[in-house]
């Protein structure tokens, strides 16, 4: 008995095998947090943060985590876990680490030292120097570098700034109460002298500032 | 007959406001509706670029040229078309499609629309699947070079998926990686729940 099958159900076959024997060969990896190792982790947050860790520009800004204060980026984890720093993604992101991994991934991202990205156009870089040295004393704005160090580099708890994206700073500066010191009275956390240190600045220099961090190496 | 001026007003603005700067007789795009259709809304193989996020076509346009974007089925249709493109012309290609309206494809699993839907916006951080809106943004409209998600169809989106799961254009970063955290069911309904986008 000779079978007549048509040339279009002979292609969708063997199509059809040739996928399932790739996917077979093919190393896809289901990772589950439990069984996961510190690297698959680390390269989670890289997917996002940068290949190494230096920030990346998608339609949401995603900051450089590179060279910064271990303290800080615990505190900010953290946070997002219990909801006094809203953000939807990186809440549900943090809540899957535990407090080791959360330990060797903040240990992990301070010592990586990538150029920074850069790409601030048009940002008045000078006038955020001095707003950053010196502050603007008549404006009642503080000079960042009281807190942040010289270089921006950060100390404990107060994060460093170098090389920051530009349009995240700017999204910080512009609203520090739109995602952080929530969770009602008796909550805030360290940052919260940032709310009255923030209040004076303006849209221009709140851009400089930003422009200028995101030079710094 | 007295022509009003308000009259020749509203015909300058729907002359202007009617299409894209350039010219269509002026910019070979026939070469390129052959296959991605009249309207540019895609057909078989060939995705939208109608709508499409112009630093992102360019980007793509000139990843064909120099064979970074290597997987079989734009080795075999777009490395042709764009060996002798120009920079100048990408962009005046990608300016043009990506002014024109774009259809949602609506090709996918409905049922999985909702599943595709938490995985966009949420990812699954337990399997290290990240979320695809932080950087293709909450309808999926993409961000200079990171492309517009939304309506393309369901067939094209697991291939570019699947692909990269592969190890085909590993200069994507950080598509091939996102790419093979995801289990074939979440490839399923992310696939299906961008293709119903608008």
């Amino acid at each position: 008995m000779r079978l007549k099958i048509p040339v279009t159900v002979l292609c969708a076959v063997s199509l059809a095998l040739a996928f399932t024997a790739a996917g077979a060969a093919r190393q896809r990896v289901w990772r589950v947090a439990a069984e996961s190792g510190f690297e698959s982790k680390a390269d989670y947050c890289k997917t996002c943060h940068g290949l190494s860790g230096e920030g990346y520009r998608g339609y949401y800004p995603m900051p450089r985590l590179a060279g910064q204060q271990p303290r800080y980026i615990e505190n900010q984890l953290r946070a997002f876990i219990e909801r006094r720093r809203v953000n939807p993604v990186m809440f549900n992101v943090a809540h899957a680490l535990s407090p080791g991994m959360l330990a060797a991934l903040t240990q992990y991202f301070h010592q990586l030292n990538p150029p920074p990205i850069g790409g601030a156009a048009g940002g008045n870089v000078g006038l955020g120097r001095t707003i950053y040295e010196e502050g603007l004393p008549e404006a009642n704005i503080a000079a960042c570098s009281a807190c942040h160090g010289p270089e921006a580099k950060g100390y404990e708890e107060i994060p460093r700034l170098a090389g920051q994206l530009y349009p995240y700073t700017v999204k910080a500066l512009s609203g520090w109460t739109r995602e952080r010191g929530q969770g009602g009275a008796g909550k805030s956390d360290a940052s919260a002298i940032m709310v009255p240190t923030t209040h004076n600045l303006n849209a221009a220099q709140i851009s400089a500032l930003a422009a200028y961090l995101s030079t710094l190496r | 007959m007295r022509i009003k001026p308000t009259g020749i007003a509203l015909l300058a603005m729907l002359l202007c406001a009617a299409g894209p700067s350039r010219a269509q007789e002026d910019l070979p795009v026939r070469n390129c509706t052959w296959c991605h259709g009249s309207s540019a809304q895609g057909f078989s193989t060939a995705p939208r670029i109608a709508g499409q996020q112009p630093h992102y076509l360019v980007q793509q346009l000139l990843a064909f040229k120099d064979h970074s974007r290597d997987n079989p089925t734009s080795a075999q249709y777009m490395w042709g078309a764009t060996a002798r493109l120009s920079p100048e012309r990408a962009s005046e290609f990608a300016a043009y499609f990506a002014a024109l309206p774009a259809e949602p494809a609506s090709d996918g699993n409905s049922a999985l629309v909702e599943a595709g839907r938490v995985l966009y916006e949420q990812g699954a951080a337990q399997s290290e699947v990240a979320a695809c809106v932080v950087c293709h943004g909450p309808n999926a409209q993409g961000f200079e070079a990171i492309p517009r998600l939304g309506g393309l169809s369901y067939g094209y989106l697991k291939s570019r998926l699947a692909q990269w799961s592969q190890g085909f254009h590993a200069s994507a970063f950080p598509m091939p990686q996102v790419a093979t955290s995801l289990s074939p069911e979440e490839v399923e309904a992310l696939a299906s729940y961008l293709s119903f986008l608008r």
